[in-house]
């Protein structure tokens, strides 16, 4: 195998250690903690008082537009770091392809934040 | 002695499953001293107490009390929880940790793997954490949890984009996505002629590193940010109904990956395990060279435990920001500041 798949591969690796370190800890656990549950003790946390109605309640809408507009920009991003690497190659005509993209982005931006959908209210 | 254990030849499963056990290392160790450092001891002396003073000389113990602790407590399992994504959550939250913790360098040839687009797989990773805290905090079916597990995703994922773009500015004066590449440039590189101490970017990309602390800060939900797990009205958010180990589990998460950010921002704007060029000049020994392997580690613990200073500093003096605060800040100063800050790099770079 390549020097440059061995790599990932101990990327993976490193996720695989992280889940059996959790699994070791909370399985040792098991050997020693207490399980004795009551009616009271699997009931939600509700202030003390006994909870009214679904725990998954309705929310917001607005996190929803904002998770939108992260793509807009998480998409721009990917675009911009090979941009930047190379940027010194590119020179004045690099600079100013990348500027109009932002600048496109930028009005998205200010076109949300016109019609008020950043305004958390 | 040194040169012999240097010049053996290992096979590759021998040196990785020693970067497995040096991972688990890197990431435990560093965060059980900064817990112990600051979170026990610094703010104890800051709000003029004496912190933890029974397990072990001045509390030093303290950790493995806790942990102890923890062991015995019982695991609950709402009954209404969705129990599988309930269980899985913690998994996923550290495991973002780790996988952040694989692209950190700590010497020429002390990194874990020294790949390509380092940067871009740790500000990738960093996002996975998200999926768990949501996950948690939808599984766990109780009202306090669904509203701090929303509340933290749109937080993390609105600063995650300042977090982005303020790394935009190193990668376009470095040249590179590769972490050691950095490295190098910073050490490599002179600011206007003047090559001494190399050209950490904090010097040049200030507004930057600005931008990424208060960033991470953010990603991490420490105070300033912490509307997520409000103690006094969500109580502790998506973590509300999770107890014992697994409870441990997102605490032990949320500050490995304050150092892992730390020892990230270290690398990025403090010039990683490298020492300015003039130290090494003094020693007569090379900026990369094996020596570097064993000074380095100790660099990037200093630089570190420096970095997580300002965390906890910041962390312990402001009070909470309010939602639409918070937001209004991403969305409106730093991600238009980054974008700017990314003009003017790149305007710098290709005029000079």
């Amino acid at each position: 195998m390549s020097d440059f798949l061995r790599d990932y591969l101990i990327v993976g690796l490193f996720g695989v250690v992280a889940f059996g370190l959790v699994a070791t800890f909370i399985g040792l656990a098991s050997f020693i903690r207490p399980d004795r549950p009551t009616a009271e003790k699997l009931e939600n946390y509700e202030s003390g008082v006994d909870p009214v109605g679904s725990g998954w309640s309705q929310s917001q809408i607005r996190y929803y537009i904002f998770a939108l507009l992260f793509v807009m920009f998480d998409v721009e991003a990917v675009f911009i770091f090979p941009w930047a690497t190379r940027l010194e190659a590119y020179g004045m005509f690099g600079l100013i392809e990348m500027m109009i993209f932002i600048f496109i982005l930028a009005l998205g931006l200010a076109y949300a934040w016109r019609k008020g959908v950043l305004r958390w209210v | 002695m040194i040169s012999m254990l240097l010049a053996a030849e290992f096979a590759w499963w021998q040196t990785t499953a020693f970067k497995l056990v040096m991972a688990i290392v890197a990431v435990l160790i560093p965060a059980g001293t900064t817990v112990y450092l600051y979170l026990f001891k610094m703010v104890s002396f800051m709000q003029s107490r004496l912190g933890p003073m029974e397990a072990g000389p001045y509390g030093s113990m303290q950790l493995l009390a806790e942990l102890g602790k923890n062991l015995q407590k019982e695991d609950i399992f709402p009954l209404k929880a969705d129990r599988a994504v309930f269980a899985l959550a913690p998994y996923v939250v550290l495991m973002s940790t780790f996988l952040l913790a694989v692209v950190i360098p700590f010497g020429p040839d002390a990194a874990f793997t020294n790949i390509d687009v380092g940067v871009y797989l740790a500000l990738a990773v960093s996002s996975v954490s998200v999926i768990g805290i949501l996950m948690a905090g939808w599984a766990s079916a109780s009202k306090y949890s669904l509203l701090g597990g929303l509340r933290a995703a749109g937080q993390l994922i609105a600063y995650e984009l300042p977090l982005i773009l303020a790394v935009v500015g190193v990668v376009i004066q470095a040249g590179t996505l590769n972490l050691q590449g950095i490295i190098a440039a910073q050490n490599q590189q002179e600011i206007f002629g003047w090559g001494a101490i190399g050209n950490p970017y904090i010097l040049t990309q200030f507004v930057g590193f600005m931008i990424f602390m208060i960033a991470v800060q953010a990603e991490l939900t420490q105070v300033p940010f912490d509307m997520p797990i409000a103690e006094s009205e969500l109580v502790s958010g998506y973590m509300t109904e999770y107890s014992g180990f697994r409870f441990l589990m997102f605490f032990i998460g949320e500050f490995a990956t304050a150092n892992i950010f730390a020892f990230l921002a270290s690398v990025l704007f403090l010039g990683g395990w490298s020492v300015p060029p003039f130290v090494t000049d003094l020693l007569g020994i090379a900026w990369d060279s094996n020596w570097m392997n064993f000074i380095g580690p100790l660099v990037m613990l200093t630089k570190m435990l420096l970095l997580t200073f300002i965390i906890y500093w910041v962390r312990f003096t402001y009070p909470r920001f309010r939602e639409d605060q918070l937001q209004k800040f991403a969305w409106k100063f730093l991600i238009p500041l980054s974008l700017l800050n990314i003009f003017a790099t790149g305007v710098l770079k290709v005029v000079f």
